[in-house]
């Protein structure tokens, strides 16, 4: 494969680190005063923009100049950090991602800064004390300094010497290596950094100038800074304790966020570290393929084996098959993602829609490190940003109607993910307002979906939300309410073979439960077959099979309905549905899925077997047809389809509907 | 579905014949229904057997069949469907031309049934001319070009502007 273009790196690196630049500066608007949050913005925007400049992004390097002048201030206690200095960062954050993507609007860059400039220089900008260490910030007589860079500094490209000789140039300096810290020689590694170094630096330097000079080092070094005039024993210790703990403090905080010093060196330390391989998803897809065809190369080798009598043939057969098997299971877990990514970029939509809205919202994650397919992750973004938004939009009060509510007035949207089995929960709760039945109810009358004075379960009215053009937003906001309802996103889910489920109690809140398979590359199936074809029914729809007896098959034939524990479910002839022709098998069979609440049985001719499948998508000239939602490759070579039960349930509630209206 | 809009005038961008600056094209020429027809050789993926076919019920008569073609699911196109053709039984001869198209953004491999395949030549632009608006029992959407070719006559089908109908499943009336 060829080699990565290197503007194409930069672009990925870019995207990563202004994604840590928008969570710290989220971070920020909660916690102000924090200055390793400060810090953390400070460096992405530097690392930024040496790298811009390495890679010709002038204008973004430009750009980001400004950005990271203006935190440099706040970072030095020249300016105060503030909402408004916050929100225009994050906007400049979006534009310089415009920047990245080569899509920006110049004139909107010189708004921003006209912006900025205001926000910095405006009357707030009165010096602050940083409130982080308890480390005195001054000292006439100068500082004691012991330190030990981390062991792979030498390998990121951090120049030792050339940090000594800025610490040199602070004041008057002397500095002793201290060589107890080095390993014999036979453990030696001559790339790593070993040497401690005690410095003595006299003259009046703010501490502030120290830890300028370890800047990009100080989450993994250690570093312990004392005052010179203090210089007994007792204090020396405690005080350099304090400054282990606060260096140590940052560290913790920022674990997650790589120390930066350049993009060279961050890649380094990615592969030194052998954490992470970036590989291009069509790579991994490609690999999805080939484990697919092994898969289904090893079930015809079985299939001979199994016919003949050698065993040799039969235990390599066997081996195989494990083999196989293992590959496939690791191949599946080479495309799980943690949702930490897919929540993150939720953070920043609320933060808009709180200011959009003029709500207080807080959000809550939980569980970011459950894991699911990426493809299935990226599916489903615009259903979860659907959801929120109507959250945040209708179902989160006024602040000043939740404070007469007696509730706090900075609403909380909470939105958590655990692994159940072969699916993972991902919940989005609120604490609003809840539905209002009485509104569902009269929206659904005006619009006829159900008779006026109809009894309804508390659960059939709740479903009604989830009815084709069904909106309850009492007032069209510019969130939503823009025709899409809450029909696309189960239609979505469902797309994705999950379900959806509504709870909510008026006053209280709303929670709307997902359940999605963690993965769509491979479903468990029962295959069956209708006429000569092969058929893939999810497993996990699949709630019983039973025989269709001989009189229930004649009394039947003018309507589709059986009696299942005494309850009428409808059934559909896939025969019929799929215009087979010729003659059906004597004894049919039926195979009830559902969907939640909703169950239809498919009659078929014969129930094959359980059969472990690899979904291949459809091409765009069968994705529409609707009762598939994907096709596999069967032992012997052929192509079956898999069927959409959300499809076919909703056929057989049609069905059924028109049965009792006739 | 975006898909509609194909046929209007993206198709013109699509049904644009690649001549080289000599004014030649190189295409495989097949046999299909009683029809010579050709496609531009740079298409062609590969050219195989019949293999099992699996019918896609619903789907548009166009393309209600796929196949397993090494590991991928790949849609048969039987252009006699569009160009009211009876269709039949493959036979000795018959082979599946496999293509790999654009559509709507979307690159797909697709298996076009043809009875009978013969060689890539090179045609000359000179001696082609438009479908005549009478005397063809089939869509002029659906032919970029005649050629003259030694006796014959090759049609260059617009597959964009016959796929688009096939698109998004549409076709399915019950």
């Amino acid at each position: 494969m060829s080699a990565e273009d290197p503007a194409a790196a930069f672009r990925i690196e870019a995207r990563e680190l202004l994604d840590q630049v928008e969570q710290a500066l989220l971070d920020l608007t909660h916690r102000l005063d924090d200055l390793t949050l400060v810090d953390a913005v400070f460096r992405g925007l530097h690392t930024l923009k040496g790298s811009g400049a390495m890679f010709g992004f002038d204008a973004l390097a430009a750009f980001t100049h400004h950005i990271e002048s203006a935190f440099d201030r706040v970072r030095k206690g020249r300016a105060r950090a503030t909402l408004e200095l916050v929100a225009t960062v994050l906007a400049a954050r979006d534009h310089m991602r415009a920047l990245v993507e080569g899509d920006a609007v110049p004139r909107e860059g010189e708004a921003i800064l006209a912006r900025l400039a205001a926000a910095v220089d405006g009357p707030a900008a009165e010096p602050v004390v940083p409130t982080q260490s308890a480390v005195p910030m001054a000292s006439a007589a100068g500082w004691h300094l012991s330190f030990r860079l981390p062991r792979e500094a030498l390998v990121h490209g951090i120049n030792a010497l050339a940090l000594l000789d800025e610490l040199r140039a602070l004041g008057d300096c002397s500095l002793v290596g201290r060589r107890d810290t080095i390993p014999p020689l036979d453990q030696l590694a001559e790339r790593e950094c070993h040497v401690t170094w005690d410095v003595t630096l006299r003259g009046d330097v703010p501490r502030a100038a120290i830890d300028d000079v370890f800047l990009f080092v100080l989450d993994d070094m250690e570093l312990s800074v004392a005052p010179l005039a203090r210089l007994d024993p007792t204090s020396t210790a405690a005080e350099a304790g304090a400054g282990v703990d606060a260096a140590g403090e940052a560290g913790r905080a920022d674990a997650d966020r790589p120390a930066p010093d350049t993009f060279g060196a961050r890649q380094a330390a990615r592969v030194a570290q052998g954490e992470l391989v970036r590989v291009p998803a069509a790579r991994l897809d490609a690999l999805m393929d080939r484990v697919g065809e092994l898969v289904i190369a090893q079930s015809r080798l079985s299939q001979l084996a199994g016919d003949r009598h050698d065993l040799p043939l039969r235990s390599v057969a066997e081996e195989i098959e494990r083999l196989a098997a293992e590959l496939r299971d690791t191949m599946m877990l080479l495309r799980m993602v943690p949702v930490a990514s897919l929540f993150g970029r939720f953070r920043r939509l609320v933060h808009d829609l709180a200011r959009e809205t003029g709500k207080a919202i807080a959000l809550e994650t939980a569980g970011e490190s459950t894991e699911i397919d990426k493809s299935v992750g990226e599916r489903l973004f615009d259903p979860l940003v659907h959801i929120l938004r109507n959250a945040c939009d209708h179902g989160l009060e006024r602040p000043d109607e939740r404070v007469a509510l007696g509730k706090a007035a900075t609403g909380t949207v909470r939105l958590a993910a655990h692994q159940a089995g072969g699916a993972a929960m991902i919940t989005i709760s609120d604490d609003g307002r809840g539905v209002s039945r009485a509104r569902v109810r009269a929206k659904a009358e005006a619009s006829g979906l159900v008779a006026p004075g109809e009894v309804l379960t508390d659960a059939d009215l709740l479903a009604l939300i989830f009815h084709p053009g069904f909106s309850t937003a009492a007032t069209v906001t510019s969130l939503s309410g823009r025709g899409v309802g809450m029909d696309v996103v189960k239609r979505e889910i469902e797309r994705l073979r999950g379900t959806i489920e509504l709870v909510s109690t008026e006053g209280v809140g709303t929670t709307i439960t997902l359940r999605i398979p963690l993965t769509l590359a491979i479903i468990d199936g029962l295959l069956v077959r209708v006429g000569a074809a092969r058929y893939v029914i999810p497993l996990a729809a699949v709630e019983e099979c039973l025989e269709l007896s001989v009189e229930e098959d004649q009394r039947s034939l003018g309507r589709s309905l059986i009696t299942l524990r005494d309850r009428l479910v409808p059934f559909l002839r896939l025969r019929e549905l799929f215009a087979t022709g010729g003659e059906p098998d004597p004894y049919q069979k039926i195979v009830v899925v559902s969907t939640g609440r909703e169950r239809v049985g498919l009659a078929v001719d014969q129930i094959i077997g359980s059969h472990q499948t690899v979904v291949k998508a459809l091409s765009p000239f069968h994705r529409g047809v609707g009762t598939f939602s994907g096709a596999t490759i069967l032992g012997d070579g052929a192509v079956a389809l898999i069927l959409d039960v959300a499809q076919l349930v909703a056929r057989g509630q049609q069905a059924e509907a028109m049965e009792q209206a006739a | 579905m975006s898909a509609l809009s194909v046929d209007a005038e993206p198709s013109q961008s699509s049904a644009a014949i690649a001549w080289s600056a000599h004014g030649e094209l190189e295409v495989l020429s097949f046999d299909l229904g009683g029809e010579r027809f050709a496609i531009e050789a740079v298409l062609v993926r590969e050219i195989v057997d019949p293999l099992p076919e699996t019918r896609v019920p619903g789907a548009p008569a166009l393309v209600d069949r796929v196949v397993n073609h090494r590991g991928r699911i790949v849609p048969v196109a039987d252009l006699r469907a569009a160009f009211a053709m009876v269709a039949a039984p493959p036979g000795a001869e018959s082979r599946l031309v496999v293509v790999e198209l654009t559509l709507d953004d979307e690159t797909l491999l697709l298996a076009l049934r043809a009875d009978r395949v013969h060689e890539v030549v090179t045609l000359a632009e000179a001696s082609s001319e438009d479908a005549p608006s009478v005397g063809v029992r089939w869509p002029r959407a659906y032919v970029r070009r005649l050629v003259r070719w030694g006796d014959d006559v090759l049609v260059l089908p617009n597959l964009a502007a016959i796929l688009a109908r096939a698109l998004g499943g549409a076709g399915v009336s019950e």
